[in-house]
């Protein structure tokens, strides 16, 4: 189902931009190949605004096109990456960040994982040391009482 | 004009027949629960020719639609908008559950088909147990009977039937994706059996050895239908979106994501309470999440909620009755377990090193990893709805919140594995380890060695897919005792070969997995025709680009040779077509697979006289990817036909089967 929705998101796009080309082209790649390599790596992590959950590296629309070409452009006026990425945050919001800041609430989300982790291990870990500790049940699954009773039975 | 009038018929009787099987699903919630309940036989006795009545009613409702897609019966509305006359046949069958209604049809078809299926193979369970889990199965039915007919009823007539459809989306139109989603859906509602197995034992207030082993099949199953149905959809996108990505984080990818880590948890931790009597509430718990997720994964694909105004059921009233689903049986599930959990008391005692805690690792890793992939989907809506931001969460947070829990699952795996039951040797398992474990570091330090880059992402893949296949042979290579008599591993339980198969595919997986992500090359250029370029240790050469007409497309072919050394070793056909009805273009990438790499060629825009955009990617252990989901998904079959099952437990030919009718 997730490609259904997909291909609609695919059609979306293709609506948006009347003259799809696809993702990188040529004439966009910079010279000095450090500055595309962070160009690259850069707009992986930048959302294309009208397409659904891709990165401009990835992206047909005109518009991702144009951001790329923004990205590049300040890489050549000597930008640092995190300028880039402050530049272009100012531009569009905080929504084109693939990767969430850690600002705000959003603390929650990136401690969620290993919270979670040290909570379940705490309970992981107090589980099996109380199964360690536990008290066999005996074979015959009678009460201690029963089997008592059962004991003294025997005996007479 | 007979013809019209029968396929009026064929389609008012599947309309009435969807009624009487909802009718059916709510005699079979009611009755058998108060009769399990009060203890009268009779009444608990109905619950089986229910589940099976409503199974033939609801599959003659489907058939029915699938005769409506196949005939191109335009009075259906659906078919109007999803079909058209002159679409191949695969894909006027599979346009039936190409859409909404149909695929919530084909939803409820499969939970009715589970639900029968429990009933033939349900033979020995306690009578009581029995009656609840059928019921229960019915209510969950009964629920989505409700959606289907009020909000998404596929058999609405056209008061004028036009003369030909809107055809289907020739992206869909592809044998990759025609059974991508009748396998998800398998797992997906697969799980509900396993959630009704759960329900009935906390009414019953009784879980022991013989629940574990029921229920394990059953989620085995839905597990390896899951597998088969990710791996499909993500073969899919490799292939036909044009530039080999695999895999996107994407919320409804997402979706499918979690009830798999869920079922993996679930069918590991199924083996404890029916080996140990242990985890038992804990195995409940997971039961009910496997299914609470997967009809999560249903709200967010349905309700398109997180996915924008393009997802195709962007109508609030859809969302709202699968949300209302969603809480009454997660919650109501939830709420009995919180009332009853106390009273499942734990019988095995193991020590801290044993294959219970190791099992007990597992699922903290499976399950947290889980909730991880939850909360980075659901946190745009929240950060929206509370803290009125507007953020997105993408691939790069997944990759580093998720990746590590994997990673020690990776590492974790072949000792735990290998561990005995009760009380175990660390020692001995350890030093029994030492020869996998070297292989794999020198495996790993070779290719640190023979890279270029700095990167530190393919050694430790090589390290974990090379760790994870050996350690899954010396497990195997331990069971042949002293002697290391081989002739005893054809021996060996199918459950244990299931087990190493099924390990050896996660590693091969996650091999693929680094390996393309550390060493893809990508090249984009204007290639002009007849000159050679290089990529890597490739020369290609485009030699020609073509006009071809296709059926319903026309496509710009390019001919390109691939070579090494000035032998050629590929020739390839990459196309980037346009459909005019659709108005619009695809690409289709030509992909020569090999062994260690595939050569993956796109071809775009012309530059010029004589000029193209052509992009070449090679790709790493591309195949090993999906090698290893095949090898997961085998795995899992190696088990459920082991003997045990087909013995002991009710869940016998489980699997095959269940594949059959929905295809």
């Amino acid at each position: 189902m997730k490609t259904l929705i997909r291909t609609i998101a695919a059609l979306s796009f293709v609506l948006v931009s009347a003259l799809a080309a696809p993702a990188v082209q040529p004439d966009e790649v910079l010279d000095d190949p450090v500055l595309e390599q962070r160009a690259r790596v850069l707009s992986e992590g930048l959302r294309c605004l009208v397409c659904q959950n891709e990165s401009i590296d990835e992206s047909n629309a005109s518009l991702a096109r144009d951001l790329r070409l923004l990205v590049r452009e300040r890489l050549v006026a000597g930008d640092s990456d995190e300028e880039v990425l402050d530049f272009i945050v100012e531009r569009y919001g905080e929504f084109v960040l693939l990767r969430p800041t850690t600002g705000g609430w959003n603390w929650v989300l990136w401690a969620t994982g290993p919270a979670l982790f040290l909570i379940a291990l705490l309970m992981g870990a107090a589980y099996v040391r109380g199964r360690s500790k536990a008290e066999a049940p005996n074979e015959t699954g009678l009460t201690d009482d029963e089997q008592k009773r059962l004991d003294e039975l025997l005996k007479e | 004009m007979r013809g019209p009038i029968v396929r009026g018929m064929v389609t008012e009787l599947g309309h009435f027949a969807l009624i009487l099987a909802a009718l059916i699903a709510v005699i079979q919630t009611i009755v058998p629960l108060i009769g399990a309940h009060k203890r009268w036989p009779g009444w608990m006795a109905v619950a089986e020719p229910a589940a099976t009545t409503q199974f033939l009613f609801v599959a003659f409702s489907f058939a029915a639609l699938t005769y409506a897609f196949v005939v191109s019966d335009f009075s259906l509305r659906l078919v109007y908008l999803n079909s058209h006359s002159a679409k191949p046949m695969l894909y006027k069958i599979s346009g039936t559950w190409g859409n909404h209604e149909g695929s919530m049809l084909l939803w409820v078809l499969i939970l009715a088909l589970f639900g029968a299926m429990a009933a033939w193979f349900g033979g020995n369970l306690p009578p009581t147990l029995r009656a609840r889990v059928l019921a229960v199965q019915a209510s969950v039915s009964v629920a989505f009977y409700g959606f289907i007919l009020f909000t998404s009823n596929p058999f609405l007539r056209m008061q004028v039937p036009p003369f030909d459809g809107q055809d289907l989306n020739p992206l869909l139109q592809d044998p990759g994706l025609a059974f991508h989603p009748p396998f998800l859906y398998l797992g997906y509602v697969g799980l509900s059996i396993c959630f009704s197995f759960a329900v009935a034992a906390l009414i019953e207030g009784r879980v022991d050895a013989a629940w574990g082993r029921w229920v394990r099949p059953w989620t085995l199953a839905a597990w390896v239908f899951l597998t088969i149905g990710i791996a499909l959809g993500s073969w899919w996108a490799y292939y036909e979106l044009g530039w080999g990505g695999f895999w996107f984080w994407d919320p409804v990818e997402n979706a499918s994501f979690m009830p798999w880590l869920f079922a993996a948890a679930l069918l590991h931790s199924a083996i404890v309470v029916e080996k140990r009597e242990a985890l038992k509430s804990w195995t409940i718990l997971l039961a009910i999440l496997a299914f609470g997720f997967s009809l999560i994964g249903t709200f967010i694909v349905r309700s398109g909620l997180l996915t924008s105004v393009h997802a195709f059921a962007n109508d609030p009233e859809r969302g709202v009755f699968i949300l209302m689903i969603l809480v009454f049986f997660t919650g109501g599930a939830l709420t009995l377990f919180a009332a009853r959990a106390q009273t499942m008391e734990a019988k095995g005692v193991f020590g801290v090193v044993s294959r219970e805690s190791a099992l007990v690792a597992n699922n903290i890793l499976l399950a947290v990893s889980s909730f991880v992939v939850f909360v980075g989907t659901m946190w745009p809506l929240v950060a929206e709805m509370f803290f009125d931001r507007k953020l997105s969460v993408g691939p790069p947070f997944f990759n580093m919140a998720f990746t590590p829990f994997m990673i020690a699952l990776g590492l974790l795996l072949p000792i735990g594995s290998m561990l005995s039951w009760k009380r175990a040797k660390a020692g001995r398992v350890v030093r029994s380890l030492v020869p996998a474990f070297m292989l794999a570091v020198a495996l790993a330090g070779l290719v640190w060695a023979m890279q270029t880059g700095r990167s530190l992402m393919g050694p430790v893949g090589v390290f974990l897919g090379a760790w994870l296949v050996s350690g899954a042979v010396t497990d195997l290579l331990s069971r042949t005792g002293q002697s290391r008599d081989l002739r005893r591993l054809f021996r060996l339980p199918r459950a244990d070969w299931g087990k190493a198969v099924a390990h050896s595919g996660l590693g091969i997986t996650m091999l693929g997995i680094a390996g393309l992500l550390a060493w893809e090359q990508e090249d984009i250029r204007v290639a002009k025709v007849g000159e050679p370029y290089n990529v890597g240790q490739f020369e290609l050469e485009l030699q020609d680009v073509k006009r071809v007409e296709g059926p319903n497309y026309f496509s710009t072919m390019g001919e390109v040779s691939v070579r090494v050394d000035g032998q050629e070793v590929a020739h390839l056909f990459p196309e980037k077509r346009n459909y005019p009805v659709a108005q619009m273009p695809t690409t289709e990438a030509a992909i020569d697979y090999r062994f260690w790499r595939d050569v993956y060629v796109v071809i775009g825009d012309p530059q010029g006289q004589d000029a193209w955009v052509v992009r070449t990617y090679i790709k790493p252990l591309a195949n090993w990817i999906w090698a290893g989901c095949i090898l997961m998904a085998l795995g899992g079959l190696l088990s459920l036909s082991d003997r045990r099952f087909r013995v002991a437990a009710g869940a016998r030919k489980t699997a095959p089967k269940a594949g059959v009718p929905a295809e």
